[in-house]
């Protein structure tokens, strides 16, 4: 059923976000660090281990697709409801540091991008 | 009239759907047919939001009744799980062996954008250690900021400005990201992962992304999600140590 989907993406979801409120408490900030990402890597696990054993049918796994699916029209809103009013207000400070960081992180990501990348198209260790 | 108003209050989420169903569709058939697919249907439908923003107040379009849809819709709870469902279409193997420059991005990324910060704050007049860790916390992202004013204290004017740097490197992000791309080497995972822990920023990296290729997106997010809080964790500590001691 379609709900299962959902809820297996529920579980991970806050699963990832318990143990990221964990992670910022173990390290003293009131947040949450990579919640995100655990969820993203535990759904990734759970699916592998539930496709292997034939148990990831159409319908459940459809309803991890739509919610992936959805993420565009979800970006989409949350550009309209940014604070960017705020962007101008804090004049010509803001918009230099805010831009100049952004360029200079840019910049910065084919020469990051050398670090332990594949060469020839193979993973380069394994 | 007011009742068919009072109808789009009350069913605000709904709303949201059809609304942005609409700037969607408005967005692709624009690209493709007036600009002949120079610019992603995406990347405009994204820019048509943010113009959206800017005609509303502190949050957004939102700002009005009538839209307080997009807020549910656009708001971090429903951009995370969809975030999440993504990773099902993610390829582990290709995370693996981006993972050490992933985390190389991520440190390099926090201490670059306070830096920059930083600098900028001193050049334009600001010298006390407090003000400058926040509005170089702010060119991180537009949380770590006021957590980093707050924690130390600064003004209510240096917080607002840590948080306006942020919204301005999100925007920026967003903007910037399809156009630079292809100069980037933006094409595969392995930078995605990077990229995601230089930029960051949550929002930005997301929209960035989706306006460049969609297949990115997860290996983006699994970065950009641990960058706030390393953030958090560095500005108002080791990193304003360091401003205290060179002040």
């Amino acid at each position: 059923m379609t709900i299962y989907g959902v809820a297996i993406l529920a579980a991970c979801f806050l699963a990832g976000k318990v143990t990221g409120t964990l992670l910022g408490s173990l390290l003293g900030i009131d947040g949450d660090v990579g919640g995100v990402g655990f969820a993203m890597l535990l759904l990734i696990l759970v699916n592998g281990y539930l496709s292997r054993r034939g148990m990831m049918d159409e319908p459940t796994a459809g309803g991890i697709r739509f919610w992936s699916a959805m993420y565009i029209p979800i970006i989409v809103a949350m550009a309209s409801v940014q604070n960017a009013t705020a962007a101008l207000s804090g004049g010509w400070l803001a918009l230099a540091a805010g831009l100049l960081a952004t360029l200079a992180a840019l910049l910065l990501v084919p020469l990051l991008s050398r670090i332990g990348r594949p060469t020839g198209g193979q993973p380069s260790e394994t | 009239m007011n009742l068919a108003l009072e109808l789009l209050v009350k069913n605000g989420l709904v709303f949201a759907f059809l609304l942005v169903g609409i700037i969607l569709a408005g967005s692709f058939w624009f690209a493709r047919r007036v600009l002949g697919g120079i610019i992603p249907g995406v990347a405009l439908a994204i820019i048509v939001g943010l113009v959206l923003a800017f005609i509303g107040g502190e949050r957004g379009i939102a700002t009005y009744p009538l839209f307080s849809g997009m807020a549910i819709l656009g708001g971090s709870m429903l951009r995370d799980f969809a975030v999440v469902a993504t990773a099902v279409g993610a390829d582990p193997e290709q995370m693996k062996h981006a993972g050490p420059a992933g985390a190389v991005a991520l440190l390099l990324g926090v201490v670059l954008a306070f830096i920059i910060g930083v600098t900028i704050s001193l050049a334009l007049g600001y010298d006390d250690p407090v003000s400058l860790t926040t509005i170089g916390a702010g060119a991180c992202t537009y949380i770590v900021g006021p957590v980093t004013g707050t924690a130390l204290g600064a003004s209510s004017e240096v917080i607002a400005i840590s948080i306006a740097t942020g919204v301005v490197k999100t925007i920026a992000t967003t903007v910037l990201t399809p156009l630079l791309a292809r100069r980037m080497e933006l094409d595969n995972p392995h930078s995605a992962v990077v990229f995601g822990g230089l930029l960051g920023t949550t929002s930005g990296v997301a929209a960035g992304l989706a306006a460049t290729d969609p297949k990115l997106v997860p290996y983006g997010a699994l970065t950009a999600t641990f960058y706030t809080g390393i953030g958090c964790l560095l500005c108002p500590s080791v990193l304003y140590f360091l401003v205290l001691t060179f002040s």
